[in-house]
């Protein structure tokens, strides 16, 4: 080793140090820059998010992210898909490996303060459920005393579990796995007599997972509250602000029926909710920090949230999910979109 | 081990003072501690501006909390109520059962096989060298998954559950079995057995003793299988012979009564017998092969008996050499048994995930991980260097 | 154990060169005598042995073999057929073997497989063993890294979280050794340095690492790394998976080399100094070369240990073999083919590690060939 490399190396070692850390800018502008945003979705959840056969991410949470990168970068091809299990999601999200986690995760107090994220609004009101075998003729929940339950680790849906056994003085064996394959498997080898997650994934896993759908039953029972959405990190005021509005301009264009197919005649609408929304009378784009045309490139790529909700998992999907109250308030659902203006 | 020392050095040259061993020594010293000083202390620095700026909850508080999930199987009461650190000491006392199971099979299975490699029948020795040969090459977690997926998807529903006779059933909830009903008379029959062990272990000596001086041998064996299964027998019967049996039944969903086995600890525990299994033969093998031959030959001379000369002369030697890599093949039981959390056993590492999703505490959750199997390592380590102390040739 | 030689010992060396050789090695019936029915217990044990395999082996081959669908079918015609269906291989073998890779790019997968099957080929053949070698395998990375990711010469970007299957499985394994046999080395000579900061590093290193399991590493190369490095500095995935099995796997080898390096007799070491070596040469020219020679075998074996690790991958969520079949089987239409799946992933890694250990054996002959007597 001669000295002048010693030197060299020292040296490096010191400037290596010395980058302090640069000077703190929003989110928006990093993506911005970057001209890609990062989301953080699931392993595979049919309707939510889910690779088809060619690779290309598709499903609802899928959709939100190209709505906020349509918003931000007005190009919603822009994405770049980062699949995570149940356990990496908070960590890759505060570590700054995604901008944003939208992957069906549920918006409780502890999330939003002791683990550094905001979420920012909801895209599913979902709740959890339970689904048996047809032929072990259960009707309720109530009988499921002693059942071996298939259920993921480090989700609400283990907590949910436990309270609602432990609140009907009722036995259960978790049979806790952390795939969502090896989940599955263990429950149509019958591992388990039950499987329960929220009945949104109920519905998903029931349809293009079991060999004939109508083998399982969902009971009726719901035993938890489970608002699902994005969730950004703390301090990107910014960006939580983009998010949260890209969200509620999606159900807002559906309750003004502003969609993807009449979207250019409505420019042109005398509504002025229709034109605040649109950017025709500006203003909106500028408190975020983005275009005017920030709501139309979204509807233009996405559609509204009645279109997003129909094609991932409508009644005509293989999910096959009524709206039920992801209905608009109008309609007797409990999406309401806080006024754009 | 080279030693520098010059005592006759040189002097050294103006301006060449670089070029000076010692000189050179403290600075590339120096330069390392420097280095790793920096680079921690620019990552720690990172950490905590990350942990500040986010608002990230940090410290150990959380391990008081209470869990609110239920674990499928514990050797200690544990319920939903109970705190994050009693999960993690229900996960911990898991892996110590698989693992110490484990490692108790794998060596049983293990020097059965490696001894059968060396047997004079050629089918009985290719047999065992493919058994070897598939178990080293393939990887230990794919096992795992092959047991799991035998176990749960070949076996039978509990209502078609396999019964070949009553107090054993075998299905895809695990394998049940019969055992004694509980009665206060089973903590003082463990008791006999801890106590018939240990006196065991004073015949023991004492036979050694009595031979070094007059040479005559003494039935140790059969003498200590004879005190160990003696006493808690004797126990028991002064108790009164309880044989009431706890039988698994079908009732609702699953069999309730005697003990399960299951699926998943099944796996776990098979695919990492099996596996270590195959290591463990391989090195009794060539432990053995290592004694020479002649050492046989010498004991065959003074009229002793294969299976004499086996545990006299040839096993005493081959485990100076087995002991070593087979220390090393316990440890990487141990170590394997982490991957538990594939199959959903709940081990440490399966728990800790668990705890980890729940609180988001990452850090905190891997150092508990790692601390803990470094302590194992290190305990089995020097427990083995002991042994190996113990039993060393003695140079006269 | 035998003891065959007892009886004709004495008489051997008395008569050495006159006596035919005994009969027994002769005829098929000596052979099976002497190897199978020798004893009581010996011919018992072949028997049970005989019977165990007759009970085992026809239904196994029937299952693989005579009622297997060999053709491409769909999966109806496996399940009515009973035997292994080798058409969910037929239809899956490329999402087995390249993972969720866009489907028309895999001829890069592919490609990249060849090219480094080539390169270890290469690598195992004496007659390449120089500087070229070194000079093939950083243009071959090269080409095979532009290949899987893209980006050049118009090929479409891949990200990484699109890679899986066998070029996964054999790129951790094959970078991961390239660059940890290297940092063991250096660990072991720090570790037998005599300098007790450096030395006290290696050990508190590699005695850490070697104390807890792979899969807390990954976990922290997953889920810790990225906490440590400042906001906006991203590695990537499966980079950060490479990062944490190097750091395994240096440790483990750093040991055994230091296995090596001991077995050295100091007087090599003090002939070098005599001769007025500097450390790197005594080292590079004389000790590490007889070292490594010595240490083939746990080499080795660290190295089919390692390639098995890689598996372990799929914990932290990338899809390397054993992930990439496992998504396989989720297909609804083709679920409980796991046999077949796991059958042919097994099947894989045997080849590997088989192939690995065969090449260590040989290896040693041919390297000892100046030792022996």
């Amino acid at each position: 080793m001669r000295i002048k490399t010693l030197l060299a190396a020292s040296a490096a070692v010191s400037a290596f140090a010395m980058i302090g850390t640069a000077a703190a800018q929003d989110l928006t502008q990093t993506i911005q820059e970057r001209d890609e945003l990062n989301c953080g979705v699931s392993t595979g959840l049919a309707g939510f998010s889910n690779p088809d056969s060619e690779g290309n991410w598709t499903g609802l949470d899928v959709d939100v992210c190209k709505a906020v990168a349509a918003a931000v970068l007005g190009d919603d091809d822009a994405v770049s898909y980062t699949p995570l299990t149940a356990q990496q999601r908070f960590t890759a999200l505060q570590a700054g490996e995604v901008d944003i986690l939208s992957r069906n995760t549920t918006w409780t107090l502890t999330r939003d303060t002791s683990l550094g994220l905001h979420f920012a609004g909801v895209t599913f009101y979902d709740g959890q459920g339970f689904m048996v075998p047809a032929d072990i003729e259960v009707d309720s929940a109530l009988d499921l005393d002693g059942a071996s339950v298939c259920v993921q680790p480090g989700t609400t849906t283990e907590l949910n579990l436990a309270d609602y056994f432990r609140a009907n003085d009722m036995e259960f064996e978790p049979v806790v796995i952390e795939q969502l394959e090896e989940v599955n498997a263990a429950y149509f080898s019958g591992r388990c007599d039950v499987y329960t997650t929220d009945r949104s994934g109920l519905a998903s896993i029931r349809a293009t997972v079991a060999d004939n759908p109508s083998d399982h039953v969902i009971l009726p029972e719901t035993i938890s509250k489970e608002p699902l959405g994005p969730a950004v990190r703390q301090g990107n005021d910014q960006f939580l602000n983009i998010v949260k509005w890209v969200v509620f301009a999606l159900v807002e264009a559906e309750e003004l029926g502003v969609n993807s197919e009449n979207l250019d005649e409505m420019m042109d609408s005398e509504n002025p909710g229709i034109q605040r929304l649109l950017g025709v009378s500006p203003g909106m784009g500028e408190h975020l920090g983005l275009d005017e045309s920030w709501a139309y490139d979204v509807i233009a790529a996405v559609g509204n949230y009645g279109e997003i909700f129909d094609r991932n998992v409508g009644p005509d999907t293989a999910v096959g999910l009524d709206r039920g109250v992801n209905d608009l308030w109008t309609n007797g659902g409990i999406m309401y979109a806080m006024p754009v203006r | 081990m080279t030693v520098e020392t010059h005592p006759h050095r040189a002097p050294i040259p103006k301006g060449r003072w670089l070029y000076d061993a010692r000189v050179r020594s403290v600075l590339y010293q120096t330069l390392l501690v420097v280095i790793l000083v920096a680079v921690g202390w620019y990552l720690i620095s990172n950490l905590l501006v990350n942990l500040e700026r986010q608002n990230i909850a940090t410290g150990y508080g959380f391990l008081d909390r209470e869990a609110g999930f239920e674990i499928s199987e514990s050797l200690i009461s544990y319920g939903a109520a109970d705190s994050y650190g009693r999960a993690f000491i229900v996960g911990l006392l898991n892996t110590f059962q698989v693992a110490i199971l484990g490692i108790v099979l794998a060596t049983i299975l293990g020097t059965l096989v490696g001894i059968m490699r060396l047997s004079s029948n050629w089918l009985l020795a290719k047999v065992s060298a493919v058994y070897v040969e598939i178990m080293r090459n393939i990887p230990l977690l794919l096992q795992l998954f092959i047991w799991y997926a035998i176990i749960t998807v070949s076996m039978p529903s509990p209502r078609a559950a396999l019964q070949p006779f009553t107090g054993l059933v075998l299905s895809n909830r695990g394998i049940q079995m019969a055992v004694p009903a509980a009665d206060p008379i089973h903590p003082w029959m463990w008791a006999g057995l801890l106590i018939g062990i240990g006196l065991a272990i004073g015949i023991k000596i004492w036979a050694k003793r009595r031979q070094d001086a007059t040479g005559q041998p003494f039935p140790v064996a059969l003498t200590a299988a004879g005190v160990i299964i003696g006493l808690p027998l004797a126990i028991w019967v002064l108790g009164g012979a309880p044989t009431e049996m706890s039988i698994p039944e079908l009732q609702g969903f699953n069999f309730r009564g005697g003990r399960t086995i299951s699926p998943e600890f099944a796996a776990v525990l098979f695919g990492l017998t099996f596996y270590t299994a195959a290591f463990i033969a391989e090195i009794v093998r060539a432990g053995i092969l290592a004694v020479s031959y002649g050492q046989t030959e010498a004991a065959a001379a003074l009229g002793l008996r294969s299976n004499m000369i086996m545990r006299l002369v040839v096993l005493p030697q081959a485990l100076r050499i087995i002991i070593p890599p087979t220390t090393s093949q316990y440890l990487n039981l141990a170590k394997n048994s982490s991957l538990a959390v594939a199959v959903g056993y709940p081990d440490l590492v399966s728990v800790g995930n668990t705890t980890l999703n729940q609180t988001g505490q990452a850090i905190e959750a891997i150092s508990i991980f790692m601390a803990v199997y470094l302590s194992i390592s290190l305990s089995i380590s020097a427990f083995m260097n002991w042994y190996n102390k113990h039993i060393a040739l003695v140079e006269r | 154990m035998t003891d065959q030689s007892a009886s004709n010992a004495p008489v051997q060396s008395a008569l050495q060169g006159k006596l035919r050789p005994p009969a027994v090695s002769l005829s098929i019936l000596g052979w099976l005598r002497a190897n199978l029915f020798n004893n009581w217990y010996n011919s018992v044990i072949t028997l049970v042995l005989l019977w165990l395999l007759y009970v085992l082996i026809p239904p196994i081959f029937q299952w693989l073999v005579s009622d297997a669908v060999w053709w491409a079918a769909p999966p109806e015609v496996c399940r009515a057929a009973g035997g292994a269906c080798w058409a969910f291989i037929h239809e899956k073998a490329r999402l087995i073997l390249f993972g969720l890779y866009p489907y028309d790019e895999q001829w890069r997968p592919a490609l990249s497989v060849m090219l480094l099957l080539g390169l270890i080929g290469a690598s195992l053949n004496r007659f390449f063993w120089n500087a070229w070698l070194i000079a093939a395998w950083i243009v071959g990375g090269t080409i095979i890294g532009c290949l899987m990711a893209g980006g050049v010469l118009g090929l479409p970007p891949v990200e990484t979280s699109r890679w899986g299957g066998l070029p996964l499985t054999l790129g951790l394994a094959t970078i991961g050794l390239a660059v940890a046999f290297p940092v063991g080395i250096v660990l072991a000579l720090a570790r037998r340095s005599t300098m007790p900061a450096i030395r006290t590093v290696s050990i508190v290193y590699i005695e850490l690492i070697r104390g807890v399991p792979l899969i807390t590493i990954l976990f922290m190369s997953s889920i810790i790394i990225p906490l440590f490095l400042p906001t906006g500095v991203g590695i990537d995935r499966v980079l950060r998976a490479q990062i944490g099995m190097i750091m395994f796997a240096s440790a483990y080898l750093a040991e055994v080399v230091r296995g090596g390096l001991q077995a050295i007799p100091g007087g090599q070491y003090e002939a070098a100094d005599s001769l007025g070596l500097g450390y790197w040469q005594k080292m590079r020219l004389i000790v590490l070369p007889q070292a490594l020679k010595i240490s083939i075998p746990p080499i080795v074996n660290t190295f089919i240990g390692f390639f098995k690790d890689t598996s372990l991958v799929i914990i932290i969520g990338l899809f390397d073999l054993v992930g990439a079949a496992k998504s396989a089987l989720t297909d609804p239409s083709w679920r409980g083919f796991y046999k077949e799946a796991y059958f042919f992933i097994a099947v894989i890694y045997f080849i590997f590690c088989y192939f690995m250990s065969w090449y260590s054996q040989y290896l040693e002959r041919t390297l000892n060939r100046d030792v022996r007597r």
